[in-house]
């Protein structure tokens, strides 16, 4: 037995030590504490922008630490939190609403690092304080509301046939019951709907004298008008997100009609429910071709009009009747036009968007018409100590295009600059059609001050821990005690690494897992050090117990670790947040503590007592 | 340094009777606590409002108690959290208020009732439904965890083994949610975590001298199955007390400084060690020794073991 690891083990051991301590290595410098500046509808993020703020800040007296500019944002660093509080006030006085001003950790660590992709840990919400919502979206409402259009569809259609139904009326439940006096109508009626609307299933009913057909949504059209509204709600929660000026937002369906919203650093949780909580429609409206800049610097507009600005800056004036409003979208999706191969949105009306429309293409042909986006918010603001609500009405001009011909519930918007405009208009039009009821089901909100202080005592109880054991080890184990430390080591350090690599996020039940794992990850040693003392106590030789106490400790080891595993994995698998979070770090601690306490020990005893005469082991 | 000088030759399983005669006790006035007290669940489970919030100077809780009857959340329980500056204010689920809004509300009054701006520095609230969801899906995790650890063990070794380590696994698992129903801690989804941790825990120790229990009964030629399992016990006793050591030192920590919101966490972890170690001795190898385990049983093909032979 010479106990010696070949050269090239050598060199795995450390090139995985080396490669995932590198990823550890931006934890060591922390985050400055930064103000992000994004562009909105159409600004610039520019050199003079950089002086404007500049020059801002002068003036308060703040000093940046770091400005650095991308292309559609700045990130501006400050030496403490005080400073980028009051920064970001002043930052948003200056540039106005154009811009989003976000509060932001930004690693300190050097630029070299951070473009290699070597990135600090992820904090979750309650390490860095935030907010977490669970929204329910109301997708029967959704589907209810879906009925409502088609019951007045239907009617319409019928009347267009001339075909005399009795009534046509939504079922309390679910479907649509529509009735007739004689049977060979309702089989003309029935034909018409299998091939017309496909969406629903049909029934014939005979009730006391009344020929019915009973509709109901296919599972597939359910289905996807769910999966319509849950989306809706997620494009428009995502626009009011942009709005609120958070750094790193996560939206986000969870199971089938739910959405978590992630706001990490927003501190204003009542402003946050109030923005998310807002409701937005739309209006087509004709353009009028007066001089909108005219009207605006004179304060006075032509008679039946109003003047409304536009989303990417200036503004126009609209006639005060409204052609239809955004309840009658059905659908909107962003393409290309088949005719000239440019991006296109395609909009689908309900029956009474439809002949709404019809009515005005007919004689507006050449003539613009504009989409309006109104969000209805409500505020809280705090007047003088006061919380006061108030409401406020946003209207603003997405798209204005040319009628090119006469056109009913179905027509498209063409002559976007691109694919990401058509996609936006899309979003846009979708969020602001009737979407589903949404509710806060679950909250979370962990203050700034709390976050702070859960950092510390993770990181205080994972020193202590930590140290406690190191001690231990050593004293129980001497010489074979350092070597189960010096593992120890490399073992944290190598989940720093991987979870900073991963940028899993670490919570503070993670943190937890983290001095579990420290705890339990001894076990390895202890099973092999106990193996060799046997073995020596059996009279064999050092070497000869080194060898078998690692053979021989490896499949127990093994086995324990993997049920372990299995625990860890169904944690992760049933968990949310923050116990996701324990089973991220529990999990890479077990495999990490298997690599360093196996191999790298092994590795360690080997250089000390490899390959040369031993009298006695300490251990 | 260490534990024990020579290997020790204590008669674990000839304690078996007393031990089985004490679990049984334990397990017993476990589900009676569970039976008539219930579990002290957290709003994650029962669904509610839980809003903490830190004052500048101590502060007097009947005070915030009777303005907060006032205005009408006469069911809020008000209590300190960690120090006499924080404040707990925990609301069941409401049926017809703006739940969402609610603890909007509640910083408000309070900040009137304090003349000052105060720090919030938590909210939770989670509504019935999810809270149903969650009780749903915990249940579950800690089924599916059992049932593939039991599958788990029964490839790896043989059902008797399985099924003795499942034993001990409910055992610890019962004996950790009586303590936590006896004295009525608080049970929120770190609790659970923290008990599928004890799980993989304790199997990580049963399945230990599991090991050394078929090493030795395909080592040793004779021998009773109860001396060969006492023995495997006796050579494994070191290892598993310095490995439950060096764990409860870092709980311990955890407990002592992990701060407020981890207490039931490392509580639950600090039980569960306790238990998880003893049953692992007492328990899992007794219910092997009962279910008849025999040498013919570990015969298995000679492969076994050899594809992880050549490892360091």
């Amino acid at each position: 037995m010479v106990n010696r690891y070949p050269f090239w083990k050598n060199l795995f051991i450390v090139g995985n030590l080396l490669i995932v301590g590198f990823f550890a290595i931006p934890n060591i410098y922390g985050e400055d504490p930064a103000i992000q500046i994004l562009a909105s509808r159409g600004s610039v993020v520019d050199r003079k922008l950089e002086d404007e703020l500049l020059s801002a800040l002068q003036a308060a007296e703040i000093i940046p630490k770091h400005i650095q500019r991308g292309t559609d944002r700045l990130l501006v660093r400050f030496p403490d939190t005080e400073a980028q509080l009051r920064a970001q006030d002043i930052a948003r006085d200056a540039l106005g609403s154009d811009y989003v001003v976000a509060l932001n950790l930004a690693p300190a660590a050097p630029e070299w690092l951070t473009d290699l992709g070597a990135l600090p840990m992820y904090l979750g919400l309650d390490l860095r304080g935030g907010v977490h919502f669970l929204m329910e979206v109301d997708v029967d409402a959704a589907v209810r509301q879906a009925e409502e259009r088609y019951v007045k569809d239907l009617k319409k259609r019928f009347q267009k046939e001339r075909l005399r139904y009795r009534t046509v009326k939504r079922i309390d439940t679910q479907g649509i019951e529509v009735s007739f006096n004689d049977s060979a109508l309702r089989d003309r009626v029935y034909d018409l709907i299998r091939k017309e609307f496909q969406d629903f299933t049909v029934e014939e009913r005979d009730v006391n004298g009344e020929f019915q057909l009973i509709l109901a949504l296919s599972e597939l059209a359910t289905r996807e008008l769910e999966q319509f509204a849950l989306q809706q709600n997620i494009t428009t929660l995502r626009n009011r997100v942009n709005e609120l000026g958070v750094a790193e937002p996560l939206i986000q369906q969870q199971g089938e009609n739910r959405i978590v919203v992630q706001l990490p650093g927003v501190q204003d949780t009542a402003r946050a429910k109030d923005i998310l909580g807002a409701t937005a429609t739309l209006e087509f409206r004709a353009v009028h071709e007066g001089d909108a800049e005219l009207a605006r610097t004179s304060g006075r507009v032509p008679l039946g009009t109003r003047l409304y600005p536009m989303r990417e800056g200036g503004n126009i004036l609209l006639k005060r009747q409204v052609i239809i409003t955004g309840e009658h979208i059905t659908n909107a999706a962003s393409g290309i036009d088949q005719e000239s191969g440019s991006p296109d949105v395609s909009i689908t009306l309900d029956g009474k968007g439809g002949s709404d429309m019809d009515a005005h293409t007919k004689g507006n042909i050449g003539k613009r018409m504009a989409v309006v986006f109104i969000e209805n918010k409500v505020e809280t603001l705090k007047i003088k100590g006061e919380n006061v609500r108030k409401r406020r009405t946003i209207a603003e001009v997405i798209n204005a295009a040319v009628i090119q011909g006469r056109f009913g519930n179905r027509f498209h918007i063409t002559g976007l600059d691109g694919t990401e405009e058509a996609r936006n208009l899309a979003l846009l039009l979708r969020a602001g059609a009737l979407a589903a009821p949404i509710e806060i089901v679950e909250e979370r909100t962990v203050g700034p001050s709390l976050g702070k202080e859960n950092i510390a005592m993770g990181f205080q109880s994972v020193v202590i821990g930590f140290c406690l054991v190191l001690a231990f080890m050593v004293f129980y184990y001497r010489i074979f005690g350092i070597v189960a430390d010096i593992a120890l080591a490399m073992n944290l350090v190598m989940i720093i690494g991987i979870l900073s690599m991963l940028q899993a996020t670490l919570t503070l039940p993670g943190i937890a897992g983290i001095v579990l794992t420290t705890g339990m990850a001894v076990d390895a040693n202890v099973l092999i050090f106990e193996r060799i003392r046997e073995e020596v106590r059996n009279g064999n030789t050092p070497q000869a117990s080194i060898h078998a106490g690692y053979e021989k400790a490896f499949s127990t080891i093994a086995d324990a670790n993997i049920t372990t595993l299995i625990a860890a994995v169904v944690l992760f698998g049933f968990g949310t947040g923050p116990i996701k979070g324990f089973a991220i770090t529990l999990s890479i601690g077990i495999v990490t503590s298997m690599f360093t306490a196996i191999l790298g020990t092994r590795a360690i005893v080997n250089l000390i007592y490899g390959g040369r005469r031993v009298a006695r082991l300490h251990v | 340094m260490q534990l024990f000088k020579k290997t020790t030759h204590i008669d674990f399983m000839g304690q078996r009777k007393y031990t089985l005669i004490f679990s049984t006790i334990l397990i017993l006035l476990s589900l009676t606590s569970l039976a008539l007290r219930g579990l002290n669940f957290g709003i994650d489970f029962t669904g509610g409002t839980i809003v903490e919030i830190g004052y500048p100077q101590p502060v007097d809780l009947s005070e915030v108690r009777t303005h907060l009857g006032d205005i009408g959340f006469q069911r809020a329980i008000v209590q300190h959290f960690g120090t006499t500056r924080d404040v707990l204010v925990r609301l069941p689920p409401h049926e017809d208020l703006d739940k969402a809004a609610l603890s909007t509300r509640i910083i408000q009054e309070l900040e009137v009732l304090a003349g000052t701006q105060l720090d919030l520095r938590r909210v939770e609230f989670v509504g019935p439904q999810v809270g149903k969801e969650l009780t749903e899906q915990g249940g579950l995790a800690m089924l599916v965890a059992l049932g593939a650890i039991l599958v788990y063990v029964a490839l790896r070794f043989e059902y008797r083994f399985a099924l003795g380590s499942v034993a001990a696994l409910i055992h610890d698992v019962v004996i950790t949610l009586g303590v936590f129903s006896a004295f009525a801690i608080e049970f929120d989804l770190t609790v659970l975590a923290a008990i599928l941790a004890v799980i993989g825990y304790s199997l990580n120790d049963t399945i230990v001298v599991f090991d050394r229990i078929r090493e030795n009964f395909r080592k040793i030629r004779k021998g009773m199955a109860i001396d060969i399992i006492n023995s495997s016990l006796n050579q494994t006793i070191a290892r598993t007390l310095i490995t439950s050591l060096t764990t409860l030192l870092v709980l311990i920590t955890l407990f002592l400084i992990g701060g407020q919101l981890i207490h039931s966490f490392s509580t639950a972890l600090i039980v569960g060690v306790l238990i998880g170690t003893y049953s692992s001795i007492y328990i899992a190898s007794a219910t092997v020794l009962a279910l008849g385990v025999s040498k013919a049983d570990l015969m298995a093909p000679p492969k076994e073991g050899a594809e992880f032979d050549g490892r360091p």
